[in-house]
Formats: C-alpha cells, structure tokens, sequence
C-alpha cells in the first residue's frame, strides 16, 4: 500500500517536472510534430507517464485464418519470415512476439480468433521476478527486456501468463537497426516501442490489420479513440483475475 | 579417561584414490565440454525450447541445491539440537553441503543464456525478485558454513560451533524456501502455485540431504578402512526413515490441497492419471523407488541390519529425488497454461497442448558434471583437511555400548 503511494507520488512528480519542462524548453518544437495522439519523442527526453501505450483488440472483427498482423510484425521486426535467421532452431525454439489463437467454446463450439502478444502488464510478473531487472517496464507502460544486461535465465518466460516471451536459442545476423536482439536473451513484443518514439502513433499489426481489429492509442488520454472506444463498450483484460491491469484489452472473447 | 574422537586427513595416496578423483573429474570435464557445446551453439541444440523453458540441468540444479542445505542437516543436530553422536559426523556434513551447493550452483549458472554475464547477475539485483534473493542467498550459505567449518577444526574457536551452527542452520532454511520459492512464486502456472511447495522442499531436502550423506559416509569409511560401528548407521537409516515418511506426508499434502482447488482438477490429472512419462515418473520413480521400497528396506527386519540395503535405500531416495524433480519442473510447464478458460485453444505457438521435451545428452552432461564437482570437492578436501573421523566404531559411538558406565564424547582433537 504505502510503496503503491509512493509510487504514485514519483509518478506525479516526475508527470508534473516533464510537463514544467516541456512547455518551458521544447514545447513549442514538440507541438508542431504531433502526429494523431502521439509525437516523436527527443532522444534526450525520458518516456513520459503521461502517456500509457495500449491496444484495444476487437476480436468479433478477426478474421478466421487472417494473419496479417503476425506477419507485419515479423517483418517489422525482423523476426520469423521477416528474418534468415533461427534455421537451426526447431519450431518450438523459434521466436513468436505474436501469435494468432483460435478459441473454441466447449458448450457450443463457436470458433474465433484474436492476436495474443505481450500484455503490457501494470504489475508486470516479468519484471518482478527479473533478477538483474533487465526485464523493466517503460514510464509509458511498455514492458521491454534491456539485452544488454538479460542474463538469459528465463525465469520471466516462466512468470508471464500469457507465454507472451520467446528465447533466442541460436547466434543470429539479420537483424533490423531499430530492434536489437541476440543469442541467449529473452524478448517479446515492445509494442513496437522505435515506431512509437519515432512518432508514427502506430504499430505494425494494427497498421496491418485491414479489419480494423486492432487500435493503438493512449489509454490514459480521455480522448484518445482508444479510451472512447473503451468507454463505449465492454471489454476484458485476459487472465484479469491476476490484477496485472493489462495494456492490451480485448472485446468479443 | 572418556574416550576421544580424532580426526585426520584420508592417505588418498593408493590407485584406487586417484582413479575415484580422476573418474569424478573426467565427468566434470565432460560436463564443461557439453557446456562449451551449449553455449558456442546456442540451446538450440538442448531439448529445451519456448514451453519447456527450464529442462534437465534445473532438475539437478534444484535438486542439488536441495540436497546441500539437506546434508547440512547431520551438523545442525549436533550443533543446534546438541546431540553428541552426531558431532563427530559434522565436518562431513559441512563440507558436502558446501559441494553439493557449488555443483548446483555450477549446474544453474551454467545453463544460462548468457553465463558471461554472472557479474551482472551480481551487481544489477532486482530487489523484487525472488531469485535475485538467492544470489545473496547462495554466498552467505558458503560463508556461514565455511566459518562453521573453520570453527570445528581450530580449538581455539570450538566454543562457538554452537552459535555459529545455529546461524548456518537458519541460513539453510532460507535457502531452501528461497529455492522452493523461485516456483511458488509462479503464480501463472497451475503446478507451482502453492504454499505448500516451499515447506515440501525443505522436507525434500532432508532425506535426500540424508540419503546423500549416509551412502558417502559408508563409502568413505569402507574404502579408507576407517570403523563404522552399526550404532551410527543404525541412527541415520532410522532417521532417514523418517525423513521419508514425512516426504510422503507432503507429496500426500500436496496433491490433496491441489484436488481441492477444481481449476487444479486437470492438472493433477495429468500428473496422477493421463501423464504419459510423468505420471510414470510420478508413480514408479517419486512414490515407488523414492518413497514406498526405501521406506520398507530401512523398516525391515532383516534388510535394514544390511549396509548393502541400507546403501540401496540411500540410492533409492537419490534417483526417486531426481525423479520427483522432473515431475514437478518440467511436468509444471508441460501441461498447457490456462489463459482462455472454458475455450479448447489452439495455436502456432503450443497453446493448449501437452508441450514435448526430449532432453539432450548436453543437457545430461551438465548436470553429471555438476554432481562431479560435488563429489571431486569433497574426495579431494577429505584428502588434504582432517574432515573425518579415524574411527566411528560403536566403542566410542554408542552411548550404551558398554552399560556400566557412561561413554560419552566430548573432547575432539585433531591428528597432528
Ligand atoms: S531472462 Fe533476462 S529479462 Fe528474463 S528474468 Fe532473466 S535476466 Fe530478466
């Protein structure tokens, strides 16, 4: 209780200090380059907790045997098809930042499918469970793996409900600039944290998804389409019993 | 004159002795060298992959850890419980538990993804994680049990072996919740969830931290041609029985408070009932060969008086340890998360289905290789330190060996 108190006077803290000093010193520059709800972000300038990054999945609106989402990221993020690397590993050895899962209902076997990634947890298990905390979570809510100090336990791929990380098991080559990864860490979805900083107020799945079941936005921006959309319908947090305040939130599960 | 336990360095000059530390460290480097394979390679080459995330060299890892702060167990009943007759059976037990300890240790750090990184490992600590505990955890236990060790063998510190006894016993309850910990902190998963899991391992890590103990102890005083009076071997193979039968209180304990949770009922169905190889590893290796025959061998008439029985029994307990840990780290993560209740799932990436895992020989080897260590540490250090006593015979053991009197052991010493 009291830590969460604390937490939450840091956050204001730190809210208040980056807004005094934005509208001070680059504000101005800063305006001009808004783009939708998101803005570039300088690189001198830490990630705001203004902003908490989400997804909304529709998954009424996924289309059967549709991957189109899986399949962007992979070339976004030079994974899977969108990389020659890991052709030594075996199927269960390669990599999946985001996966397509098929949901069966066992009373009247309805069929649907939705996207599943990494949740972007408020209380992320990875990052507690991390011993060197290389495993963090971004003022903005995006949960990343720092390579440079993973040590490769894997003890957050045994924490996460979601089997949301994958584990790099062989040297790999061709790799996108924009998205370091290496033999031996653990990664997952960053939730395409270069385009976000880069100001592209996207991702690459909800970029590629023709049916629009996928939107990116700023949940703690009321008026973001994302936080309307929310308040318009219901939706649902996967494993919500675990009180992780998930990032990604679903409709139609 | 009360009678005198001494204490002297093995001759360790004989074949036989080299052979034994040279096939201990053959093993050892067999195990580097399948870690050189693991890590020039990559895990691809294990059996390890992203459902079976942590395989074979966890199961020695854990179980070694285990065990060590298990063998600590003969020290702490002289020390803390103040029992003479296991006194002179301390430095032993210190000593293995400080190999046992550095094998698991070996065995974990090892199998990391990125092992040249362990100095990150020890400056950048989470204060939140459970297993960045442990990494305070594991040096402390070595220090603890040094000093302890150093405490026994010089005079001058002897009055204290009690205070400092006490100290490393705390510290081995620690470690081995911590280590129990590392898995009931997985909340996620169904098999690891309990609170129950920590209190098992500590029983765990008394018989198997016995088992180890007794069968080195016999095979030490045989091949050094040191006495070993029944008394002693009579006290520990009792003692060991009743290590597993709190053993098979627990795992009785376990599965029972699993069953009364419904979300659990399938999982423990595919422990006890469908499993496949863990069901078989559960029934015929943990409760057969673990639990139920050393439990009847230590118990029965004829076979309990056996060295050669009591010495199957140890290993019975060993290989129905290992057994035991298979089951519950890989088994936990074989069997599918439960993330969409109430829906059949199924995808690209394993959802729903019983994930495989066929362990490679790398894996193996590194886990040999860390028992190994173990056992080349303790073969060498009995060889160059007085760890163990010239004689256990029942003479100057058995409290009641000669009823007239009084024997008892008090004073130590050390052969010059
Ligand atoms: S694998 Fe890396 S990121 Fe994950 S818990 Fe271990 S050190 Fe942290």
């Amino acid at each position: 209780m009291n830590e969460q108190k604390i937490d939450q006077y840091r956050r204001d803290f730190f809210t208040k200090a980056t807004a005094t000093a934005a509208t001070g010193v680059i504000a101005p520059g800063v305006m001009l380059m808004q783009v939708g709800q998101a803005q570039a972000r300088p690189l001198d300038q830490a990630a705001s907790n203004k902003n908490r990054w989400g997804l909304l999945i529709d998954s009424n609106k996924c289309a059967d045997g549709c991957s189109d989402c899986v399949k962007a990221c992979e070339s976004e993020n030079a994974w899977g098809s969108g990389s020659t690397d890991e052709q030594k590993s075996d199927a269960g050895q390669k990599a999946q930042w985001i996966r397509t899962v098929t949901l069966k209902n066992k009373l009247t076997s309805k069929e649907h499918q939705l996207p599943m990634m990494c949740q972007h947890c408020e209380q992320p298990p990875c990052v507690d469970v991390c011993p060197t905390g290389a495993s963090f979570k971004r003022a903005d809510g995006i949960v990343l793996v720092d390579k440079h100090i993973c040590i490769g336990c894997r003890y957050c791929m045994m924490a996460c409900p979601y089997k949301a990380r994958s584990f790099i098991h062989e040297d790999l080559h061709d790799q996108s600039p924009d998205v370091p990864r290496g033999k031996g860490t653990v990664e997952s979805c960053t939730l395409c944290v270069h385009k976000i900083d880069r100001g592209d107020g996207t991702t690459a799945c909800a970029e590629a998804c023709t049916h629009q079941a996928i939107l990116f936005g700023d949940l703690n921006d009321p008026n973001s389409t994302i936080s309307i959309e929310m308040k318009k319908h219901a939706t649902t947090q996967i494993r919500a019993d675990l009180n992780l305040n998930t990032g990604v939130r679903y409709r139609g599960i | 004159m009360k009678p005198v336990v001494h204490y002297s360095a093995i001759e360790g000059r004989s074949l036989a002795f080299w052979g034994l530390l040279g096939t201990f460290g053959l093993f050892l480097v067999l195990g580097l060298g399948a870690v050189w394979v693991m890590e020039h390679n990559g895990h691809h080459v294990t059996g390890m992959n992203n459902q079976i995330i942590w395989g074979l060299p966890h199961v020695f890892a854990v179980f070694m850890i285990i065990a060590a702060s298990g063998i600590l167990n003969v020290a702490s009943i002289a020390s803390v419980f103040g029992k003479k007759m296991y006194k002179p059976l301390s430095r032993l037990s210190a000593l293995m538990a400080i190999a046992f300890l550095g094998g698991g240790l070996m065995v974990l750090m090892l199998d990391l993804g990125r092992p040249d990184r362990l100095v990150i490992a020890a400056t950048y600590l989470n204060p939140k994680s459970v297993f960045a505990w442990n990494i305070l955890l594991y040096p402390g236990f070595f220090a603890a049990v040094g000093a302890y060790i150093w405490f026994m063998m010089e005079r001058r510190m002897n009055r204290y072996t009690h205070q400092i006894g006490l100290f490393a016993f705390v510290w081995r309850l620690l470690l081995t919740t911590g280590t129990g910990s590392i898995f009931g902190f997985v909340v996620a998963r169904n098999g690891y969830d309990a609170a129950v899991l920590a209190p098992m391992f500590i029983i765990m890590s008394f018989g198997f931290g016995l088992a180890i103990y007794l069968l080195s102890l016999m095979a030490t005083c045989r091949w050094t041609g040191r006495e070993l009076g029944d008394s002693v071997v009579r006290q520990l193979k009792n003692l060991l029985g009743v290590f597993i039968a709190a053993m098979f209180y627990f795992v009785f304990v376990f599965h029972l408070t699993s069953l009364y949770g419904t979300e659990n009922h399938s999982f423990e169905n595919f422990i006890l009932v469908d499993g496949g190889l863990f069901t078989q590893l559960f029934w015929i290796g943990w409760v057969g060969v673990g639990l139920v025959l050393p439990l009847a061998i230590v118990y029965h008439p004829s076979m309990s008086k056996s060295r050669a029985w009591i010495g199957i029994a140890c290993a019975m307990v060993i290989a129905g340890g290992l057994a035991s840990m298979y089951v519950i780290i890989i088994g936990g993560q074989a069997f599918p998360m439960s993330i969409f209740p109430g829906f059949e799932v199924s995808s690209s990436f394993g959802d729903g289905q019983i994930a495989s895992y066929a362990p490679s020989i790398w894996e193996l080897g590194l886990g040999i290789g860390g028992i190994a260590l173990a056992l080349a540490m303790t073969t060498f250090a009995i060889k160059v330190l007085p760890f163990v006593p010239d004689s256990l015979s029942d003479e100057l053991m058995d409290p009641h060996y000669t009823p007239a009197k009084e024997v008892e052991v008090e004073a130590e010493t050390d052969a010059a």
